[in-house]
């Protein structure tokens, strides 16, 4: 089955060690993701493209025990749907990014875990591709 | 120019099959009015919310069409707190003397939910189910928890308080009490919330009749006075409902920001507010704003849900006619409930739901996407 990204630009692609693409404000410094065209601390316009690290640390997680509304929610829903977990990982020195996370039992997760990115499976499209993201799981 | 409330109305709240957003807020118009003694005719302005109605203003239909200057006002969860400001503001100013603020609303039952664009997130964050609020409130209480050791029947105290309140309060949605551990039992739907600790979209309306303080006698023996209404927004860093991304360093929310701005206009402290109204879109959101607005510290909760502190007859009432948990939550409506109710508690008028000592100040505060709080302050 052929691999499609969930959108362009999100995170680097193809690659064996995927990486998120954020941006950096280039007048105060501040990262942001995903890139956006102005900066949200001192409203500048130019922003660099910043590849971020892969590792970090799990600071705020939750579960999603029950399929969102669709739209715009796009994935699996009814008898298909399988609770994920959903936190924001903490990328030293970088930002904190809102993610899926790869694990949802609450037994499996706690604030302050090192944590990685993977690509994982998210739903089959129109085409039968498999669309891909990104997610963070517990380093073992 | 100071502000006096002269009278406050109410459509229950819940679900009205074959009653439109219009009717009801027609209905909290007329019992506002009555409170008031006034009539539609006395009315010099009008502002309404409305998260589902595009034209609150069409309510002139149903009321007469006077010709006053009507806004029509949406801004988040803070909807109501805006159309209640902004009426202050339009007293204050010396502009009209008497008006009133109007919120209506008939929402579909189920999460809320839009375009992510139309909130500046990417469209692919809402097709991964990252764009919906109640996952937000889950995180945001959890580390909550952990940080300041807080427990998972807290919460469901919580929670039960405001069904219980609700019990005694005949225009509330949820009206049966609830134990702890049914909320407790019922399904996860974010970890650590389940089912029965959140609130639900519903329907409702609310109207609040302003005049400028120095004719209020002629309406009413028991006015009530606006302190302020004051509102805001997340800055850079506040742990917010729909954030793709967050920066390393934290700063505090926009609740904590209104909160402080308010007692600071007011000349109030925290330890003078008698009975306090918070947005528990869930319990836990009641336990962390109890903090955010000063009446207590990070972790203090605990004991204080313990002792019972929270409820009526507690020594900080909070939530007394059953909160957002009880009452469900029509946007545009929600936080004019919450000032119907302070009203009711400061007059003496609240019935078998009445917090004991003739309490003077009351508080209001709400919460919402995209990260925006209202504060109102009242006073006899």
């Amino acid at each position: 089955m052929a691999q499609t990204p969930v959108a362009e630009g999100v995170f680097t692609w193809p690659a064996d060690d995927p990486q998120l693409i954020g941006s950096r404000c280039a007048a105060c410094g501040i990262t942001t993701f995903p890139t956006q065209d102005s900066c949200p601390r001192c409203a500048a316009t130019e922003m660099e493209e910043q590849l971020l690290g892969r590792r970090g640390r799990l600071w705020a997680w939750t579960t999603q025990d029950f399929p969102p509304p669709s739209p715009p929610y796009a994935g699996p829903t009814g008898k298909d749907f399988v609770p994920f977990g959903v936190g924001y990982v903490e990328l030293p020195g970088e930002v904190k990014v809102e993610t899926r996370l790869t694990v949802s039992d609450p037994a499996d997760l706690e604030s302050g875990m090192e944590m990685e990115l993977v690509l994982v499976p998210f739903r089959t499209d129109d085409e039968g591709n498999e669309v891909v993201t990104f997610a963070f799981r517990p380093v073992a | 120019m100071d502000v006096a409330i002269i009278g406050t109305g109410l459509h229950p709240f819940g679900r009205f099959p074959g009653v439109s957003a219009i009717e009801m807020g027609a209905v909290a118009i007329r019992h506002a009015l009555a409170d008031a003694g006034v009539e539609w005719r006395d009315v010099e302005f009008a502002f309404a919310g409305s998260y589902e109605v595009d034209n609150p203003d069409a309510v002139v239909a149903l009321m007469g069409l006077t010709g006053i200057p009507f806004t029509d006002v949406y801004n988040g969860c803070a909807t109501a707190a805006s159309a209640l400001a902004m009426a202050a503001s339009t007293i204050r100013l010396g502009d009209h003397r008497l008006g009133i603020a109007i919120g209506m609303d008939k929402h579909l039952p189920g999460a809320f939910t839009s375009d992510p664009r139309l909130y500046a997130c990417p469209s692919w964050y809402g097709e991964l189910g990252h764009f919906i609020t109640t996952k937000f409130f889950g995180m945001k209480i959890n580390k909550y928890m952990d940080d300041h050791g807080i427990s998972h029947e807290t919460l469901a105290r919580v929670a039960a308080k405001n069904y219980r309140n609700g019990s005694r309060n005949e225009n509330a949605f949820r009206r049966k009490p609830l134990s702890e551990e049914e909320i407790l039992g019922s399904p996860m739907l974010n970890y650590p919330l389940t089912q029965y600790m959140f609130c639900a979209p519903d329907e409702g309306a609310a109207a609040v009749v302003v005049c400028a303080a120095e004719d209020a006698p002629r309406y009413t023996d028991t006015p009530i006075y606006l302190r302020t209404t004051t509102v805001r927004t997340r800055r850079l860093g506040a742990f917010e409902v729909h954030s793709p991304w967050l920066p390393v360093e934290q700063t505090e929310g926009p609740t904590v920001d209104a909160s402080r701005a308010a007692f600071d206009t007011a000349g109030i402290g925290p330890e003078d507010v008698d009975v306090i109204q918070l947005q528990d879109t869930d319990a836990g959101a009641e336990v962390i704003h109890l903090a955010e607005n000063g009446f207590c510290r990070d972790g203090d909760q605990e004991a204080l849900v313990a002792d019972g502190a929270l409820e009526i007859d507690g020594t900080l009432p909070v939530n007394t006619d059953g909160g957002l948990i009880a009452n469900g939550e029509p946007i545009g409506a929600s936080g004019l409930r919450q000032v119907h109710e302070l009203a009711l508690q400061l007059r003496g008028r609240a019935g078998e739901r009445q917090v004991p000592g003739s309490p003077k100040v009351g508080y209001a505060q709400l919460y919402g996407a995209p990260g925006t709080a209202g504060v109102s302050i009242l006073s006899t």
